[in-house]
C-alpha cells in the first residue's frame, strides 16, 4: 500500500501550523475561492462560512480518513464526494431542526460549503493518506486557516462597502459607502492584495530562514 | 505488467470490489440523509409552526389573540393550531377582543428561490400596518436587507391597499420603485443594489392582496369582534 512508503511524519504544532500559513488554503493553495468570495462581504458572514466550513472539513476528513485502508484508490474521488455531500446534508438538516435562528442566518452558506473544494482537495491530499489523529488536527489548522483569510477579506471589504466592522458602525452616518467592494469585483481586489502581501511576507520569512524560495 | 523496479506494483483490486465499495458508501449515505431528513422532519414543521405564529404578532402590532382561519372558495373556515400552517388567514384581536387586522401569507420568487412573507392587514385603514420575511434565501448582505433594513420595512407602516370601487381587485397595484422614487401611498421603496429582492416582495404583496382581499371583504363583520366559540 502507498501508505508504507511514506514517513509518518510527527503529530505536532506543526501539523496544525500548516494549513493556518504554509499551506493557508485560501492565501497558498488558492483552493474555496468561490465560497470565500461570496460570502465575504462582511465580517460576521466570514466568520459564520469559516467556522461552518471548519466543522464540514474537521467531519469529513476524519471519516475518509478512518475509511482510507477501505476504499480502494480508482474510486476514492467519486467516494469521497458521497461522504462529504452526505456529511453537509446532515449537518444542513441538523442545523435546521435545532434553531431556526441560527439556519436563517447560516441557512445558505451550509449548501455553498459542498463545493468548496478546499473540502475535497484537502480529503484526497491529507486524509487519504494520513492516520485520524493527525488528520484531525490538520483539518483543525486549515479551517482556522480559512477562517482567517476569509476574516481578512470581509473585514476589509465590510469597513470600505458598508462602514462598519461586525455590523458595528465606524464612521458614523455621513459615510459614503464604496459600494463595489460589498460587490463581486470588490471581493477580487481584495482577495488579490491579500495575495500579494501574504507571498511577499512568505517570500521574506523564507529568505530569512535560509530556505531555497520553491 | 509492471515495467518499474522501484514502486512494488499494486494489483488494481478487482471490479467487484469497485463496485461494491461505492455501492456500500452510496446506500450507507442515503440512508444517513434519509433517517436524518425524517428524524429532523417533525422537528423543522414545529418550528415553522412556533414561527410563524410570533410573526402574526410581529405584523399586528397591538394583537394579543391569534385566531386562524382557512379562506378558500366555501367560505371562511376556523382552523386550529395544530393545522396553523394551513390557514392562510389570521385575525389578531387586543385584548378588548377588537380587530387589530388580518395577517396574510404572500410568496414571490425572489434572487434565489421563493421568498414567503406575511404581512398585517388593518381593515378599518385600508392598509398594510406589518410586514415580516416568513422565509428567505436571498444573498447574505445584499437581498437579505428585505428582513431588516430600516428605510426598507418603514414602507409597510400603512401602505396603501385600498379595494377598487367594486371591490374585486386592489384599486393601485402596489409596486416596488427605486429607493427614494416612491410618490404615491401604494409604491415600496426599493433597496439599492437588491433590486430583485425588493420587487419580489412588492409583487408577493400584490399578489395576495388581489387574491385575498376581495375574498375576505363579505365576511369583515364577523371578522371585527373575536367570538369565543371559534378557538
Amino acid at each position: 500500500m502507498a501508505n508504507d512508503l511514506r514517513k509518518t511524519k510527527p503529530l505536532d504544532w506543526d501539523t496544525f501550523k500548516e494549513g493556518v500559513w504554509k499551506e493557508n488554503p485560501v492565501f497558498v493553495m488558492l483552493l474555496g475561492l468561490c465560497p470565500a468570495l461570496a460570502v465575504s462581504n462582511t465580517a460576521i458572514n466570514a466568520l459564520a462560512m469559516g467556522l461552518a466550513s471548519t466543522f464540514v472539513l474537521l467531519g469529513s476528513s476524519t471519516l475518509i480518513s478512518l475509511l482510507r485502508n477501505v476504499i480502494p484508490k480508482q474510486v476514492r474521488i467519486a467516494a469521497y464526494i458521497i461522504i462529504i455531500a452526505t456529511f453537509v446534508t446532515v449537518v444542513d438538516y441538523t442545523i435546521h431542526a435545532i434553531s431556526l435562528e441560527l439556519y436563517n442566518a447560516l441557512g445558505a452558506f451550509i449548501q455553498l460549503i459542498v463545493v468548496n473544494c478546499m473540502i475535497l482537495g484537502r480529503a484526497e491530499a491529507y486524509g487519504s493518506k494520513n492516520k485520524v489523529m493527525h488528520t484531525l488536527v490538520n483539518s483543525l489548522g486549515m479551517g482556522v486557516g480559512f477562517t482567517i483569510a476569509l476574516l481578512s477579506i470581509g473585514a476589509v471589504r465590510e469597513v470600505l462597502g458598508f462602514g462598519s466592522i461586525f455590523g458595528v458602525s465606524l464612521f458614523g452616518a455621513d459615510f459614503q459607502p464604496w459600494a463595489v467592494f460589498i460587490l463581486p469585483p470588490g471581493g477580487f481586489f481584495v482577495l488579490s492584495l491579500w495575495l500579494v502581501l501574504f507571498a511577499a511576507l512568505k517570500r521574506r520569512s523564507d529568505l530569512r530562514g535560509g530556505v531555497h524560495a520553491a | 505488467m509492471s515495467d518499474s523496479a522501484q514502486t512494488p506494483a499494486v494489483p488494481m483490486p478487482s471490479s467487484g470490489r469497485l463496485i461494491a465499495t461505492l455501492a456500500i458508501i452510496a446506500m450507507l449515505s442515503g440512508l444517513a440523509v434519509v433517517l436524518v431528513y425524517q428524524g429532523t422532519l417533525e422537528p423543522i414543521a414545529r418550528n415553522r409552526r412556533e414561527a410563524l405564529e410570533r410573526a402574526v404578532f410581529t405584523v399586528l402590532p397591538g394583537a394579543t389573540v391569534r385566531v386562524n382561519f382557512l379562506l378558500d372558495d366555501t367560505g371562511l373556515h376556523a382552523v386550529s393550531d395544530e393545522a396553523v400552517d394551513q390557514a392562510n388567514v389570521y385575525a389578531g384581536y387586543d385584548a378588548q377582543g377588537n380587530l387589530v387586522g388580518l395577517a396574510l401569507p404572500g410568496s414571490a420568487r425572489g434572487y434565489a428561490d421563493m421568498i414567503r412573507v406575511l404581512y398585517g392587514y388593518a381593515p378599518d385603514q385600508e392598509s398594510i400596518i406589518g410586514f415580516t420575511v416568513l422565509q428567505s434565501n436571498e444573498t447574505p448582505g445584499l437581498g437579505d436587507k428585505i428582513e431588516n433594513d430600516p428605510a426598507f420595512l418603514a414602507n409597510f407602516d400603512g401602505l396603501s391597499a385600498r379595494l377598487n370601487e367594486q371591490g374585486s381587485a386592489l384599486a393601485h397595484d402596489m409596486v416596488t420603485v427605486k429607493r427614494g422614487a416612491k410618490t404615491q401611498p401604494w409604491e415600496i421603496d426599493g433597496i439599492t443594489g437588491a433590486t430583485v429582492s425588493a420587487v419580489a416582495v412588492g409583487r408577493a404583496l400584490r399578489e395576495s392582496a388581489n387574491a385575498l382581499l376581495p375574498k375576505i371583504v363579505p365576511h369583515l363583520d364577523r371578522l371585527s369582534r373575536l367570538e369565543k366559540e371559534e378557538y
